[in-house]
């Protein structure tokens, strides 16, 4: 699992395990802004990155978990993504942000493969996770997909009991031990913060849960597995604004113990939870950075438009 | 409705007018009444009104006639303007609008003497009675007598009879049933272990150590060991057989005489026609005095007369008794198809919704299975005569049962309960196919996704999470398969169904004869219907019968419809 990474400056993770995004991203944005426009070279698409380049998280001394290097994806003639370089920060949270239709949820759905059940996909260039290329048509998905897991945007409970919709996963897996699927269940129902409402009937169906009880549960099943990365494909886009805070106070409370991409449309959203963002626009990323910095002194006009409401 | 109500209030309603609207022209009125669908809300509530009505009509014709088969009216003594008498219960009373008359038609019974059903010209009555006495047997054979008793001849019984005659009849009757129950039971058991042992074993034992000695080449025939050693066999078999044949012959025998004993002790009667005639209480199976029963005593009558119905074997040539072996047969049919057809069309419907890709191929596939659906119940029997009987039996019987093919009693190329299922079930696979299909469809795909992200395969995603989802879908594929199964006839009268077979059920493993042949209710009634030597008699049982399979497989798909509700409040949500 502890593959070397490819990021070239190695973090201080260790003396400094959850570091305030705020204060990092001051210190690093000069550097970071005076690095940007050589990241050009990277590029040799139409729109060639300025700022905000892929190697942002390493400049800013954080050790990346996934390198994503110039992926393309195709649905059949028509292109999806072009040419995606950037890394993914470990533990912290990350947002991908930008108009419908722009690929960010296809570009997640890259992340655990779960492209491979649409026909007529292909993807070129390379993702890495922890160094391991995971495009690799020989990588086992479904080792891959425990440990990236994915909530989607509908929540999609399972017709079974609580318990079973946490312990599936682990089912599946081949766990058989009640006692170790009890602490599993009861510890990931307590990281989602379902516990209290839930402990008194976790053999009644989940199906009989609110739909912001639903969406937590996914979340609960997604890290009974505990997965490296959480995919988290507009997780509160069903939901009303009290789950939808509830959920955010979670993602909140998972940074720093998993990796965390979001997909939201909701920009406010992504300010909120997210330490880093990317903008994506018809398939290509514009942007990338520090959330703080990228909602404050977006570099690319495109975004600056897109988060001061002109399009999108 | 509501609407309608609204709109015409408006138009009339002068304070409309009066408040600045204008009034609302006649020849927009019409056209809001067309426009609004009025006519078509109309015509949808006139189309189900028909069908409802229709239905309502037939369960009615159904349960008026079947559930009143049963229950005993009153006997009519009837003189007429000739002179003649009859005694009998009224069947049917028609008017001819013509002559102006009505005509009754009554049932005299005694088919030994006379006709057993008479019309009689209302005009020609000059007097009803209802004679308190009057009975109405139902007898081991030649159906119904009617009569008067007069006395009971009963040396054998030794018994001090009653001067009632309904009691002394009664009594006589437990009595000699008590004796023959005392004195054959044991017999006619013992007769009928040695007559099974002789015609399911020891008979086709005798058949495959004859073919093989038959394969034998001349010398081994003649001195080799196996032939010896079959001929020894064949020996063996052939004393057994001989011995089994006495036995059963001499037992057979003891059962005559003994019964020839007991049938002396008979009951004289007398007709409305003053003819005398013995029947031996043996024959008499029950007896009814309707005139002079209680209310209570008609129940029991009744309440006896459908367990006979629903318990007893057949007498008469389908034209009296029970018909359980064709219940039976109905059901053990139904569940044999159903272990046939649901695992197939289940599986195949899980590969055409979940594994197979869409192109040409899949989309052709679909529509023969559609099509397979649509295709006239009698050419699936031709298919069933022709695949299975001759083609898969036959080629059965080549591979292990040479011997039996040699002596002209095939096991598996013949029509058999078995057969007769497997067709029934492939009648109705595409049902389940299509429905397994579109239930599996019908599961949201953000569904087998959540799955996947877990890690999932793809068989656990369908085993543990989209079957149980689609799984009342699935049984709403199977109760349709099995109502249909159920009712059907047609292909069952080329692959199996007869007018009267015993249970195809054995004391020995597997316990159930696939090989036998078997009754029906569909097939029964049928046979009844229209094929009995007496149509008029079994009017009222073809409506028992038919109201008998109405309540199987209603029973059937009720239990069915109870076990799918059960999955649906455990299995699907009201979220997504």
């Amino acid at each position: 699992m502890q593959a070397p990474t490819t990021v070239k400056t190695m973090s201080s993770k260790d003396e400094n395990p959850a570091p305030t995004p705020v204060v990092d991203i001051r210190a690093g944005l000069a550097a970071h802004m005076s690095a940007a426009p050589g990241a050009g070279s990277d590029g040799s698409g139409k729109l060639v990155l300025k700022a905000g380049g892929p190697s942002a998280v390493a400049e800013l001394g954080r050790e990346a978990i996934v390198n994503i290097d110039r992926v393309c994806l195709f649905y059949g003639a028509g292109q999806a993504l072009t040419d995606i370089s950037f890394n993914i920060p470990r533990h912290e949270v990350t947002a991908l942000i930008g108009p419908s239709g722009c690929g960010k949820s296809t570009l997640l759905r890259c992340l655990n493969r779960m492209n491979d059940l649409i026909d007529n996909v292909r993807i070129t260039g390379s993702i890495r996770l922890d160094g391991q290329e995971i495009l690799d048509k020989t990588l086992d998905v479904i080792e891959l997909r425990r440990r990236v897991g994915m909530v989607f945007q509908k929540p999609t409970p399972f017709p079974k009991s609580i318990y079973e919709n946490v312990a599936y996963g682990l089912r599946i897996a081949g766990v058989r031990r009640r006692d170790v699927l009890d602490e599993v269940v009861e510890r990931s129902l307590r990281r989602a913060a379902l516990w209290e409402e839930v402990k008194d009937r976790l053999h009644e169906s989940a199906l009989g849960l609110s739909g912001g009880q639903h969406q937590r549960l996914c979340i609960a099943r997604a890290i009974a597995v505990n997965p490296e990365i959480i995919l988290m494909d507009e997780p509160c886009s069903a939901l009303d604004p009290r789950s939808t805070t509830r959920i955010e106070d979670l993602i909140g409370e998972l940074r720093g113990e998993y990796t965390i991409i979001i997909v939201t449309h909701n920009m406010q959203q992504a300010a909120r939870v997210s330490d880093w963002t990317a903008f994506l626009y018809e398939g290509v990323l514009i942007e990338f950075g520090p959330t703080r910095q990228l909602f404050t002194k977006p570099v690319r006009k495109e975004t600056e438009d897109y988060i001061t409401g002109r399009f999108g | 409705m509501s609407n309608s109500g609204q709109s015409n209030e408006r138009a009339e309603s002068p304070a409309a007018s009066a408040g600045g609207m204008p009034p609302v022209s006649r020849a927009r009125r019409v056209a809001q009444f067309w426009l609004k669908g009025e006519p078509f809300v109309w015509a949808t509530g006139a189309a189900l009104a028909a069908t409802l009505t229709m239905t309502g009509v037939l369960l009615g014709v159904v349960l008026w006639n079947g559930l009143g088969v049963f229950w005993p009216s009153p006997l009519e003594a009837v003189s007429l303007k000739d002179g003649d008498r009859l005694l009998g219960d009224v069947n049917d009373v028609q008017y001819d609008p013509h002559t102006e008359k009505t005509n009754i038609k009554y049932r005299v019974g005694n088919s030994e003497l006379q006709q057993p059903f008479r019309w009689v010209a209302a005009d020609d009555i000059v007097s009803v009675e209802y004679p308190p006495n009057a009975m109405m047997l139902d007898r081991m054979r030649d159906l119904q007598y009617i009569g008067y008793l007069r006395s009971i001849e009963a040396p054998g019984l030794q018994l001090a009879l009653s001067d009632e005659p309904t009691v002394a009849l009664a009594a006589a009757l437990s009595a000699v049933r008590a004796r023959r129950e005392a004195e054959l039971s044991e017999l006619t058991a013992e007769e009928k272990r040695a007559a099974q042992e002789l015609h399911r074993r020891v008979k086709y034992q005798l058949i495959r150590a004859r073919y093989q000695f038959r394969q034998l080449s001349p010398e081994d025939q003649e001195g080799g060991s196996r032939g010896r050693a079959l001929a020894e066999k064949i020996a063996e078999l052939e004393r057994r057989e001989t011995e089994l044949k006495d036995t059963t012959d001499r037992l057979r025998a003891q059962i005559n005489a003994r019964m020839q004993e007991l049938r002396r002790n008979v009951a004289v009667f007398v007709d409305a026609a003053g003819r005398e005639k013995q029947i031996a209480l043996l024959d008499i199976v029950r007896f009814t005095h309707p005139n002079s029963m209680t209310f209570w005593a008609k129940l029991k009558h009744y309440a006896a007369k459908v367990w006979e119905l629903v318990s007893d074997d057949p007498r008469e040539a389908n034209q009296d008794g029970g018909i359980f072996p064709a219940i039976f047969g109905t059901v053990l049919m139904v569940f044999l198809m159903a272990i046939a057809c649901f695992p197939l069309g289940v599986l195949a419907g899980i590969y055409l919704g979940e594994y197979a890709k869409s192109g040409p191929l899949v989309n052709l596939v679909r529509v023969a299975v559609n099509n397979l659906a649509g295709i006239p119940s009698i050419v699936f029997g031709i298919f069933g005569l022709g695949f299975f009987i001759y083609l898969v039996g036959g080629q059965l019987d080549a591979w292990f049962y040479p011997d039996r093919v040699a002596a002209a009693e095939p096991v598996f190329g013949k029509s058999s309960i078995l057969w007769a299922s497997l067709t029934l079930g492939l009648l109705t696979v595409p049902v389940v196919i299509v429905s397994t299909e579109e239930a599996l469809r019908a599961i949201p795909r953000s569904i087998p996704e959540g799955a996947y992200a877990l890690g999932s395969t793809k068989f656990q995603t369908l085993w543990r999470v989209l079957m149980p989802m689609a799984s009342p879908g699935v049984m709403t594929g199977f109760i349709l398969a099995m109502a249909r199964a159920a009712g059907e006839v047609a292909p069952l009268m080329l692959t199996g169904a007869v007018k009267d077979a015993p249970l195809p059920l054995d004391s020995q493993f597997p316990y159930i004869q696939f090989d036998q042949k078997f009754m029906h209710l569909g097939y029964h009634i049928l046979d009844i219907s229209c094929k009995s030597p007496n149509v008029e008699a079994t009017k009222p049982l073809v409506y028992a019968t038919t109201l008998l399979l109405l309540l199987i497989v209603l029973g059937m798909s009720g239990s069915a419809i109870w076990l799918r509700n059960r999955m649906r409040t455990r299995y699907q949500s009201r979220a997504m």
